[in-house]
């Protein structure tokens, strides 16, 4: 279930844009978060992928399926790094990449124009964490971690479909999904779905619904895990991560 | 004919005075002009500004500037890959002001393009909505953002003609067209200079009126 190579983004080193990355996710955790997020994805998509875990995805997608991955720096048809790295082509962590034939590049004005003007049919991101109303914090941690926003505001407002991928709880066994977030938002009520280990929701006119969970877990796995009032689908499934 | 913008590196070191503000192209120092901002160190310029997406790392990009101790404030949206920055702002050295990357790059485009800012729907319903007028159209609420110019701007492309045309490389190109259009004096560090001909004017991406000066970067 793997694209040819040239359809994979690289994965950004450790430390690019650290806010929105996972470092200490555990590594099935992420697989099944990335493996996952790809059933979202629908040939032909233009796609902004957050630094993390949001990376991985691609490696997950059917094969045959294409999508174009854009690069906020300035260009769409990101590809890994095969070979030495190339003048000037680098992804938005600012490390070495490649490009998709038929790439192209543009400067920053029209990156954003692509991104808020609806142009980008889904980001993935990681988050912090996700409330009850789809808002999202993801950008700063007052007094602990203040790295600015980058693009994150901007392509959560803008991104036609705003995918939150992350672990269900904090580190510290926190639920990160609450009825209101506490850290400062990067926007407001603009994720459609969250994506964890765990389970699957997805936020329609403001209501926020468990459609999956994880094979072997139950309601109750999810509820105790869950600071966020949250109904369940009339069709709830089990995650298929074949 | 074309006026010869080309000028010597030691020509560009009286242009830059203590307190001015500097735009920057580039992207974590991808499409920044290195020896431009050497330049700036060895002048041993005071009390910057810096306008720019990012402060990149200590030992890349404008990070040097920053290590320094040359800068009083950048406007960036992001710090995070540089620690130094994120130490001289707690400290109260360094004035920070953080803004969503594409509300930069449009204030940007907006100071070099006449108009008198720019309704965005990033930052609504968060800190950065702070103090700045909203606007209702068609029922959705925009952000009043307002233009940003510079003193200087200095850029970094791949190649000029004497004129002063400018072509860059790849994604190195990001904050640097716009900036062109955004500052007082614009000057252009750039790989190549080419006879006024040379480049396909199709192939143009920053047009010579807007550039006041280019210095041939020096072989790393």
């Amino acid at each position: 279930m793997k694209l040819p190579p040239r359809s994979r983004c690289s994965l950004p080193p450790e430390g690019a844009q650290a806010s929105l990355g996972r470092p200490g996710a555990r590594p099935e955790a992420k697989e099944v978060i990335a493996r996952r997020v790809a059933q979202e994805f629908q040939d032909g998509y233009v796609v902004n992928l957050g630094i993390g875990l949001p990376t991985l995805v691609p490696r997950y997608l059917p094969a045959g399926m294409h999508i174009t991955l854009q690069s906020e720096n300035g260009f769409l048809g990101l590809a890994p790094l095969e070979g030495e790295p190339l003048p000037g082509v680098v992804n938005a962590g600012g490390q070495p990449c490649g490009l998709m034939p038929g790439a192209a590049m543009f400067d920053s004005a029209m990156s954003f124009a692509l991104i808020r003007g609806g142009h980008v049919d889904v980001t993935v991101l990681g988050g912090l964490q996700v409330d009850e109303e789809g808002n999202l914090a993801n950008w700063m941690v007052p007094g602990k971690m203040v790295p600015g926003m980058g693009g994150a505001m901007d392509l959560v407002t803008g991104a036609r479909k705003v995918i939150v991928a992350m672990e269900h709880c904090t580190k510290e066994g926190e639920p990160r999904i609450l009825d209101r977030c506490t850290l400062p938002l990067t926007a407001k009520g603009r994720v459609a779905m969250v994506i964890t280990e765990l389970a699957v929701f997805r936020i329609t006119h403001g209501e926020f619904v468990l459609i999956e969970h994880a094979p072997g877990a139950t309601v109750n796995d999810v509820r105790a895990k869950t600071k966020a009032r949250f109904a369940v689908s009339d069709e709830l499934k089990t995650m298929n991560l074949g | 004919m074309a006026l010869d913008k080309q000028v010597d590196w030691s020509d560009v070191g009286p242009l830059f005075r203590d307190g001015i503000s500097v735009m920057f192209g580039g992207f974590m120092g991808v499409g920044t002009p290195d020896g431009l901002v050497s330049l700036l160190r060895e002048q041993g310029t005071k009390n910057l500004t810096l306008i720019g997406n990012d402060t990149a790392a200590p030992e890349t990009g404008v990070g040097p500037l920053i290590s320094d101790g040359h800068v009083k404030k950048v406007v960036v949206s992001h710090i995070g890959t540089n620690p130094v920055t994120g130490k001289k702002m707690i400290a109260g050295e360094l004035d920070v002001d953080l803004v969503p990357q594409g509300t930069l790059a449009e204030r940007i485009r907006c100071g070099g393009a006449g108009l008198g800012g720019v309704l965005t729907p990033t930052g609504v319903g968060t800190v950065v909505e702070e103090g700045k007028a909203k606007m209702v159209v068609d029922g959705k609420t925009f952000l009043v953002e307002l233009p940003l110019r510079a003193d200087v701007a200095i850029l970094k492309a791949k190649r000029a003609d004497r004129a002063g045309n400018l072509v860059y490389e790849r994604a190195a190109r990001n904050f640097n067209p716009i900036m062109a259009l955004a500052a007082d004096l614009v000057i252009a560090e750039v790989d190549e200079i080419v006879d006024v001909g040379e480049i396909d004017p199709d192939l143009v991406m920053t047009p010579a009126a807007l550039v006041d000066k280019i210095v041939l970067a020096r072989r790393q």
